[in-house]
């Protein structure tokens, strides 16, 4: 079955379904935790009480949101404000709009390309979503992949190989999604 | 699609590393924590004691529901509890 589109899970999470916000939190999390700790750079803690209080509010706020296709802009936009607020309350001294600025337009755009290039992964399917997510984002060895997958270990270069090219030309063929930063991302 | 060969992609995966598990698994728990959050409010309303008791120990009152005492959470009880 394929998987449910935003606006669906939105809906669903409208009317109560705690299943679907648990699937919202899956696709979003990463996002999220990417603007936290590599756009605005939050120490550990830091980032694990804005990460909560960015999907705290987000839960509260849902019923609200206009259009439900453009969750991830919206989240993209409360997480840069829970982090905005954070910082406001560390560095008092400083002027807003210095903090507004931490995270670079650039740094932002580059997590919107990510992202869309995570969905045409996930598309992909198994077994090249699962490895490609093992090696490139979750860091593991040739050796635990090959394990956790029961893979020959002499095979899983060579797959990952394939399956990047198989990622660049899934890629290729998607169309332009609107972005958190403002930007197209050009595919 | 220019720019992106395969290296490129590659980059671009490495930039959403999964978030720990535990901060995804509290955020995924927020419906069930809203519900647990209410029973204490409800039960503080009902109980000068127990009320005084959480506001005095709002993380462990949190604790005891089964909850992560986060900030966002303990700030939430504390604006419920509040006058």
């Amino acid at each position: 079955m394929a998987a449910p589109t935003d606006s669906q899970l939105v809906a669903r999470c409208r009317v109560g379904d705690d299943a679907a916000w648990a699937e919202l939190v899956e696709r979003f999390g990463r996002y999220v935790y990417a603007i936290v700790v590599q756009g605005f750079r939050l120490r550990e803690h830091d980032a694990e009480d804005v990460f909560q209080d960015v999907f705290a509010r987000a839960y509260v706020s849902l019923p609200s949101l206009r259009d439900d296709a453009a969750v991830r802009p919206w989240l993209a936009q409360l997480t840069r404000r829970c982090c905005i607020d954070r910082l406001r309350r560390e560095r008092h001294e400083e002027p807003v709009e210095e903090l507004a600025d931490t995270a670079g337009e650039d740094e932002l755009a580059r997590l919107d390309e990510a992202f869309a290039v995570r969905e045409a992964l996930a598309a992909l399917g198994e077994p090249c979503a699962g490895l490609l997510d093992r090696f490139f984002c979750r860091d593991e060895s040739y050796h635990t992949i090959a394990e956790a997958l029961d893979l020959p270990l002499g095979t899983i270069a060579s797959r990952i190989s394939r399956c990047l090219a198989k990622l660049r030309e899934s890629f290729e063929g998607r169309s332009p999604a609107s972005t958190a930063s403002g930007k197209t991302v050009t595919r | 699609m220019t720019g992106y060969d395969e290296e490129r992609l590659a980059e671009l995966l490495r930039a959403l590393p999964p978030p720990p598990a535990a901060w995804v698994q509290a955020a995924q728990e927020l419906p069930r924590a809203r519900r647990e959050l209410g029973g204490i409010v409800a039960r503080a309303e009902a109980d000068a004691a127990y009320r005084a008791a959480v506001l005095a120990d709002l993380e462990g009152a949190l604790a005891d529901a089964g909850l992560e005492p986060h900030a966002p959470a303990v700030e939430e009880l504390r604006r419920r509890l509040s006058p």
